[in-house]
């Protein structure tokens, strides 16, 4: 059976859902790291609103039947961001939400970069930066091949295509005209060492895509609306695969994580994890 | 002798698997005329993908693949395979453990005048080390053929090292091919040759010249190199108290490695290792370097004769 294509309008109920569940993804990561005691806060508050729309709104899952060959796909190419992927998938109702709990430790599935064959609704083995969006791309030709209707969707940290085979798979992906491919660039302009301009500055992202042959949008990567009409727009697209580059804050939604590497791969103590909790909303 | 390369029997392997399977996929890196996947791309080019020279996004994209219910077969030279994308084989296949099989052609000395920078003598060593990874070394095409269905039939990551050069036939359709089980081809008490790929048949050459000096060596095609068939090593072992270990390969970590760690820990024998000694090859016509390097029939004897005085 095909999965029908969806169209719908962008209600302000819908975007206030979406917002809901950004904001429980964001205080789930909060509490995650708080358990394991290491992990990447920062990018995964970065991503929190973009995997927030992608769960909430665009893509069609079943979290019962998560094998389903029909499904859309999701590859969090930056792997390292396994806390927001965790936290959406035990909202939508993939495994219980007291998982979270385990991540990072010794026999849980929740391991420090997402592992397929271990927790359910995680499409892809990432981590090893670049490589999930080559993933991507073979997902896409596979859906190709079998004229599926469903779609595949990837996120990439903007540290993190510093690596040449994410060129390789750009290349690849407007070479096989992959319009059914979406991958989301989280634009928070930070890696471990640095702001990225000065470690390796892959400036300017946006004419590069370009250059690559991907349809390429700029959004608020924190303001669900402009997500959810890029997203749209990404569908109506034929022909190319399209980039959301989205512009987002490290460490998003606690004041004190903002902007700051060294919250890339840090994790909140006790008195940070309730400060971040209280700003977040949640006494 | 009839001759036939392994890449050839490769490429033909994998238009019939294409003919009966529609999951099977093939991707290769710009060099399908020389793994001959292009034979495949001829027939299903709606399931052929070329990646251009890109071969670290040909194994990611194999990944994907296979993580979308296909099968995908992925080639290029054992080289670029193995060395400029081994992370991804072993992050994005491996780990994963992905229904991808690796099968890399040009493997060894024998790719001739390219020279060094495209020999590649540590491949075996590499792709054994990681998890999950099935190795296998066919010593010419029939058993070439037999190799694709059986690889295609077992789940998992596989890398299949295929190589340049004609090399003669060995085996007829009736061979009993199995994935990790050695095939003796020859029995004899005195020694036991333990050969992969291309050495199989030299050593059956000097199993023939030896016999003609009164000296019986058993000779094993160890096709599988992982998982390796530990139970005929031991036997050998025990049955004939010396081995010799033949590969196109570095002595360090590939076939002989293999060997060594199976009668080490179960029944030490004299062991030799021949093979590549931890150094690059250069340019040269294949039989120029196998003579340089020492892989010969002639080799193969003279170390059988130093071995059995180890005994």
């Amino acid at each position: 059976m095909k999965m029908e294509v969806k169209v719908r309008e962008i209600t302000e109920s819908s975007i206030q859902e979406v917002a809901e569940k950004a904001l429980i993804i964001r205080q789930d990561i909060i509490k995650m790291l708080g358990e394991s005691g290491s992990g990447h806060t920062g990018g995964s508050l970065s991503a929190a609103d973009i995997v927030s729309c992608l769960y909430f709104w665009e893509m069609n899952v079943d979290p019962q039947r998560p094998q389903q060959e029909e499904r859309d796909r999701f590859v969090l190419s930056k792997g390292h961001a396994a806390p927001v992927l965790y936290a959406a998938l035990a909202e939508k109702g993939y495994f219980q939400r007291e998982e979270l709990a385990k991540l990072r430790k010794l026999g849980s599935p929740l391991q420090g970069h997402p592992d397929m064959r271990k927790v359910p609704g995680v499409d892809a083995s990432t981590g090893s930066l670049g490589q999930g969006i080559s993933w991507a791309v073979g997902m896409a030709l596979a859906g190709k091949m079998d004229r599926r209707s469903n779609r595949v969707y990837a996120l990439l940290g903007d540290g993190e295509i510093e690596e040449g085979i994410v060129w390789e798979a750009l290349m690849a992906a407007s070479h096989y005209h992959l319009d059914n491919l979406v991958a989301f660039l989280d634009h928070n302009g930070l890696q471990i060492d640095g702001p990225i301009r000065e470690v390796m500055s892959p400036e300017p992202v946006a004419d590069k895509f370009r250059a690559f042959g991907w349809e390429t949008l700029i959004v608020d990567g924190h303001n669900h609306r402009q997500i959810m009409e890029a997203l749209a727009t990404a569908r109506s697209t034929s022909g190319r695969p399209t980039v959301i580059i989205a512009d987002t804050v490290k460490g998003k939604g606690c004041s004190f994580m903002e902007n700051r590497a060294e919250w890339h791969g840090t994790a909140p103590n006790k008195e940070q994890v309730t400060q971040a909790l209280a700003e977040l909303g949640q006494v | 002798m009839e001759k036939q390369a392994t890449r050839d029997a490769y490429g033909q392997a994998l238009v019939e698997l294409g003919r009966k399977y529609d999951n099977v996929v093939v991707l290769d890196a710009d060099l399908s005329k020389s793994t001959k996947t292009a034979d495949f791309a001829k027939v299903f080019p709606e399931r052929f993908i070329n990646a251009g020279i890109a071969e670290q996004n040909m194994i990611g994209m194999a990944a994907g693949l296979a993580a979308s219910g296909k099968v995908a077969f992925a080639s290029s030279f054992a080289i670029f395979a193995t060395g400029r994308a081994f992370e991804m084989v072993r992050n994005s296949l491996a780990y994963a453990n992905l229904n991808v099989k690796v099968c890399a052609t040009h493997a060894g000395l024998t790719v001739g005048e390219d020279g060094g920078s495209h020999q590649s003598v540590e491949d075996i060593a590499i792709m054994r080390s990681v998890p999950n990874i099935c190795v296998v070394v066919p010593a010419d095409g029939t058993s070439t053929r037999k190799a694709v269905t059986s690889i295609y039939q077992r789940t998992g990551p596989v890398y299949l090292r295929l190589g340049r050069p004609s090399v003669p036939i060995l085996y007829d359709e009736g061979v009993d091919f199995t994935i990790g089980r050695g095939i003796e081809l020859r029995e004899g008490r005195d020694a036991t040759l333990i050969a992969c790929g291309i050495m199989v048949a030299k050593c059956l050459e000097a199993a023939d010249s030896l016999h003609a000096d009164g000296i019986e060596v058993s000779v094993v095609d160890m096709h599988t190199i992982k998982p390796i068939d530990q139970e005929l090593i031991v036997r050998k072992a025990r049955e004939t108290g010396a081995i010799l270990t033949v590969e196109e390969h570095s002595v360090l970590g590939g076939l002989g490695g293999a060997v060594c760690e199976v009668v080490c820990e179960n029944y030490p024998v004299p062991v030799h290792r021949m093979g590549i000694n931890d150094v690059f090859g250069q340019s040269g016509s294949p039989d120029e370097l196998m003579q340089y390097y020492g892989l010969t029939v002639k080799k193969i004897i003279d170390n059988v004769h130093i071995l059995m005085k180890k005994k």
